[in-house]
């Protein structure tokens, strides 16, 4: 690399590895250490942040505003399930077949939802979701329709590590699937291909007027997004052993923007800091008041959005400035 | 099945879908043009036909106000509360970032909920229909229930007036011009800040009557406004956004193809109406009466 060219040096610094890009793990493996009683909750939430980073990379990154996440995430939990609870629980190839299994939905869906735009669009994915909803509803015969899936049998990881009560095989496996898709996601937010995401965003007659392919490159992400989506699904339904209608809810599209939002949309971490702050605050409160709960949320909701655009993040940048 | 048969299942889903159709075209008329004319993703806009449908069903259940009186109530206390929100909240978002209008009103729809549980408690608000419009209707070749028929009377009036008056009325024409073209209308001296307030009220307090007047059709319960925003959605969306008319056609069509196949295959009714939206959207992004 050429040194003085200022423009390619701010491009390779972009993509370097921060050293505070180390914290969320530093934070995951010292609440491991200090926490043991909460892991299954922990589990969760990690869990729960590769969902909001699934809906981070379309949200953030491609600028599509979605409503109907949940049918990834759901049809992930759904597929990794209904698996293991015909015979087949070896956790890997559940958590694969959930995966693949919501990438098709996203590529099927998102070649209909992605040509259009705004209210349309938006329209388009929470009908998505509401179908696979009540698809999950009527076969109640394979999903258990209302009362949830019932009989999931996941097997030892590796045929080693058993999910256990306390919920620490489930911490270390959501812990790896979940740095292994960060790793992933980094790469691919700052390859060239994540950097056209971005324009697109910012100015899609500008992205087609220089030939981009932009069609091609937003039901790109949406399915690796939806993939992720999926995955993160499949890991829920693996360490809780419970699948139900709730996850294909538009009350679980909504939340998981919601948690995003708290931390930050497209920069990648705002999930590292929403999913644990929104979770750990409604499992406290939840005990107290489980439907007042929506009211506080709302609440939050509408005061991010007049007074703290941007989220935590958004907040930290304007004190910084 | 005999054709007689046939011809009375027909006439039953029209005359059934015509009701469900008239209050998802009063709910989502307000939707259409607040999204044509502001370009504002109002998802909250079922909270106010909720509230409608609240006021209306305690009016008359708790306090025994006459049936009409409750309506019209209903109608102004929806249009009033609306433009509070509108003055305090909306006004901020016009013309800004989608997501943040998406999650503002996703917000507004999370606190009704647990408004209205904590008001009216978790279970569904029934409706109680007069006496007067209790029972049947006869019309000689057969009766019809007189609840439903007084609602698409009451519908078509409603769509007729609203109809007259953006085409007759000085309010109408300047709210079709700023839907066309918001920034001529405001060099023509149009003070469309006012008109925001006072379309957002109209379309808020129709969507009010139209809650309180479905309220045995679309039940009165706190999650309302999540349940049926995909109706609500389709009906802007398939009708083309910023339309008048277009909404109209959308209900009719999502109305009685609802009511027909939940009749006709009860198993798949819902997919054929969710599909066949996504369809038409192939066919025409815009919705039917979009412009391009």
């Amino acid at each position: 690399m050429s040194a003085g060219n200022g423009a390619t040096l701010a491009f390779a610094r972009r993509h370097r590895l921060h050293p505070f890009e180390a914290l969320p793990w530093i934070a995951a493996i010292a609440a491991f250490l200090l926490f043991p009683s909460y892991l299954p909750l922990g589990a969760q939430i990690l869990a729960t942040i590769l969902f909001a980073l699934s809906a981070d990379l379309v949200l953030g990154y491609a600028g599509i505003v979605t409503l109907g996440h949940a049918a990834f995430f759901g049809t992930g939990a759904y597929t990794a399930g209904i698996l293991a609870a015909n015979g087949w629980g070896e956790p890997i190839s559940g958590l694969f077949a959930g995966a693949l299994a919501a990438a098709v939905i996203g590529v099927v869906s998102g070649f209909i939802v992605l040509r259009t735009s705004g209210l349309t669009l938006l329209m388009q994915t929470l009908v998505v979701a509401t179908l696979l909803h009540e698809a999950a509803n009527r076969a109640s015969s394979i999903t258990g329709g209302d009362d949830g899936l019932q009989g999931m049998q996941v097997w030892p990881i590796f045929g080693v590590f058993r999910f256990d009560l306390f919920g620490r095989a489930a911490y270390i496996y959501c812990f790896v699937v979940l740095f292994l898709c960060w790793w992933l996601a980094r790469r691919i937010v700052h390859s060239p291909f994540g950097r056209s995401l971005t324009g697109i965003r910012e100015n899609v007659l500008r992205m087609h007027a220089i030939g981009a392919p932009v069609m091609r490159r937003r039901l790109v992400i949406y399915t690796i997004s939806a993939a992720f989506a999926g995955l993160a699904g499949a890991l829920i339904a693996q360490t809780t052993a419970f699948v139900g209608l709730g996850f294909l809810s538009l009350d679980r599209s909504g939340t998981v923007l919601i948690m995003l939002i708290i931390g930050g949309v497209g920069r990648l971490y705002g999930a590292f800091i929403g999913v644990p702050l929104y979770m750990i605050a409604q499992d406290r409160f939840s005990e107290v008041a489980p439907v007042y709960w929506y009211f506080w949320i709302g609440l939050l909701m509408v005061l991010v959005v007049v007074f703290a655009r941007g989220g935590i993040f958004g907040l930290v940048d304007r004190l910084r400035r | 099945m005999t054709a007689a048969d046939i011809l009375s299942a027909a006439v039953s889903i029209g005359f059934h879908g015509l009701a469900f159709a008239m209050v998802l075209y009063l709910i989502s008329v307000g939707l259409s043009v607040t999204m044509g004319m502001m370009g504002f993703v109002n998802l909250a806009h079922g909270v106010f036909a909720m509230l409608g449908g609240y006021i209306v069903t305690s009016l008359i259940n708790r306090h025994g106000v006459p049936f009409g009186l409750a309506l019209v109530s209903a109608a102004i206390l929806t249009a009033l509360g609306s433009i509070v929100i509108e003055r305090l909240l909306y006004r901020r978002l016009y013309g800004g970032d989608e997501l943040d209008q998406v999650l503002l009103t996703v917000g507004l729809i999370f606190m009704s909920v647990a408004a209205v549980t904590y008001v009216w408690g978790p279970t569904p608000q029934p409706m109680h229909p007069p006496r007067w419009l209790a029972g049947e209707v006869d019309l000689g070749f057969r009766s019809f229930p007189a609840f439903r028929s007084f609602l698409i009377l009451c519908g078509a009036a409603l769509v007729t007036a609203l109809w007259l008056g953006l085409e007759r009325t000085r309010f109408g024409v300047r709210i079709r011009a700023a839907v066309d073209n918001l920034r001529m209308a405001q060099s023509i001296g149009i003070n469309t800040s006012r008109l925001f307030t006072m379309t957002f009220a109209l379309g808020s307090g129709l969507a009010g009557l139209g809650g309180g007047l479905g309220a045995d059709l679309l039940a009165i319960s706190p999650s309302y406004a999540l349940d049926n925003l995909v109706y609500f959605l389709i009906v802007v969306a398939v009708g083309g956004l910023g339309s008048i008319r277009g909404p109209f056609v959308a209900a009719l069509l999502i109305g009685v193809a609802d009511t027909g196949f939940k009749y006709l295959l009860p198993g798949l009714g819902a997919f054929i109406i969710y599909l066949l939206t996504m369809a038409i959207l192939l066919w025409r992004p815009r919705g039917l009466f979009g412009r391009a």
